[in-house]
């Protein structure tokens, strides 16, 4: 093993490109979290969704299979659905990170999906639910929507449900494009 | 469960990422993260160094300039498939790549790292086999172009040394007038491929077949041309007989055995199935006789 061995968490270094960095190792990160600035040290063996989960404390972000099947970790990295356990907390270094928590406004206002998926019936369980609040969201806001419920059903497909049958889902999906394509 | 411990680089240039490659017995490359992250997760991988290419911006170029769609390693996947020049020039990669998986994958997955990743039921491998792609190596010591058919030769496993780095992905682009088309089945909607087909299709003056091209993945341990299929299909009128026949000779290139997935006998049912709907649909898009 070669170069620094920072183990006091509080000294961490921003990653340096010539560094072997062990496990025990941490490596400075500064990110944006829901729009605020958080500074922390981590191991680069450390998962999004973990980094969130367990050092943040933001438990909205579920973590279900692990490896990028189920999507109930996805979160937006600079406003781009990934999912956060198939990311390293190292590598959203300088990146705007939004998850399920930076959805409602402040004063508890829901965002728009939210309120659909609610009124909809979108979930039972709750489990897959902020992962497919990421999901939708980035949808409605920045893609087409499929006119066939198929279609639809098809760009919903990264994401899965085991309570609702997804009709629900289908149902507050269409609802919150509606809302948010009439508010312009 | 968590990935393994391991050494962590995140090397500023592609000098600094070929000069630890060289270093290192046992590397892995982290470039979008979408196939190895899992890996780790479940530990199926245990490298000794990981070399995190995130912070090597002068590989995610896409150049579309002399007849080749010429991509850096770490374009994302989204990125190529959405790039309007490449689909001007080759349309049958978008539509290939719209079977990776779902959107929010290919967000994050980069070209090279499917590529390099090499899995048999992957399309990127299966297109590059197709149209005869080439990929270029780089190590300390210089650079190499490898051709599709020589760089996949086994499961996860591809003519890469270990001291190489997958540093280019160069798809040619269609003639004019050439028809295309790729699908894949599987059982729910981005899992992995049961079996999927490509196929391109270019007529002569009388409206016969001059060339086609077809390849399939998910039946074999690499991406395999169906070469049996093209040599049939040439000079042949483009019709239902010929794809027919065609699909029944692309039966044989199903060299899996039975899986958790679907049996050898299925996959050749399907793959004749597959063969025969990608031929059609690349004759409805080939030029007529001109």
């Amino acid at each position: 093993m070669t170069g620094n061995h920072s183990t006091d968490h509080l000294n961490a270094e921003p990653v340096d490109g010539d560094t072997r960095y062990g496990a025990e190792d941490r490596i400075a990160i500064s990110l944006t979290v829901n729009g605020e600035k958080v500074e922390a040290a981590v191991s680069p063996r450390l998962l999004l969704s973990d980094f969130l989960r367990g050092d943040l404390g933001l438990t909205g972000t579920h973590v279900g299979c692990e490896h990028g099947v189920c999507g109930a970790c996805t979160v937006h990295l600079d406003g781009v659905p990934a999912r956060s356990c198939l990311t390293m907390a190292v590598q959203v270094d300088g990146m705007e990170v939004r998850t399920v928590e930076g959805l409602a406004e402040p004063d508890g206002t829901l965002h728009p999906v939210q309120r659909a998926f609610r009124e909809c019936h979108g979930l039972q369980c709750g489990f897959c639910t902020p992962g497919f609040l990421m999901a939708v969201t980035h949808l409605v806001e920045n893609e087409e929507l499929a006119e066939t419920d198929d279609g639809l059903r098809a760009q919903l497909a990264g994401n899965l449900c085991r309570c609702t049958g997804y009709m629900g889902i289908v149902a507050a999906t269409r609802q919150a494009a509606a809302e948010i394509a009439s508010k312009g | 469960m968590k990935p393994p411990c391991y050494e962590y680089v995140a090397p500023d240039t592609l000098a600094g990422a070929l000069r630890v490659r060289a270093e290192c017995e046992d590397s892995v490359v982290l470039a979008g993260g979408q196939s190895l992250v899992p890996t780790l997760n479940f530990r199926l991988a245990n490298p000794d160094t990981v070399i995190d290419l995130r912070r090597v911006a002068e590989l995610a170029t896409i150049d579309t300039r002399d007849g080749m769609i010429r991509v850096g390693a770490m374009t994302r996947q989204r990125t190529l498939e959405r790039n309007e020049a490449a689909f001007a020039r080759n349309p049958l990669i978008r539509e290939t790549m719209e079977y990776i998986a779902h959107p929010v994958i290919r967000n994050r997955g980069t070209v090279g790292g499917s590529v390099a990743h090499a899995d048999p039921a992957s399309e990127l491998p299966c297109l590059l086999t197709l149209l005869d792609g080439e990929l270029t190596a780089r190590s300390s010591a210089g650079e190499r172009t490898i051709s599709a058919a020589e760089f996949f030769e086994f499961v996860f496993t591809t003519a890469l040394e270990p001291e190489e780095l997958l540093v280019e992905v160069a798809f040619p682009v269609l003639e004019p007038g050439e028809g295309w088309a790729f699908r894949e089945f599987a059982r729910r909607h981005g899992d992995f491929a049961v079996a999927g087909a490509g196929a391109t299709l270019l007529l002569d003056d009388a409206g016969r077949i001059a060339r086609a091209r077809l390849a399939a993945c998910g039946v074999a341990t690499t991406p395999v041309r169906l070469r049996a299929a093209e040599d049939a299909l040439r000079g042949a009128e483009p019709g239902p007989e010929a794809f027919r026949a065609a699909g029944e000779l692309a039966r044989d290139a199903v060299t899996t055995v039975d899986d958790t997935a679907a049996s050898a006998d299925y996959r050749r049912h399907l793959l004749g199935g597959l063969v025969n709907d990608v031929l059609t649909r690349a004759a409805a898009r080939a030029g007529g006789p001109r």
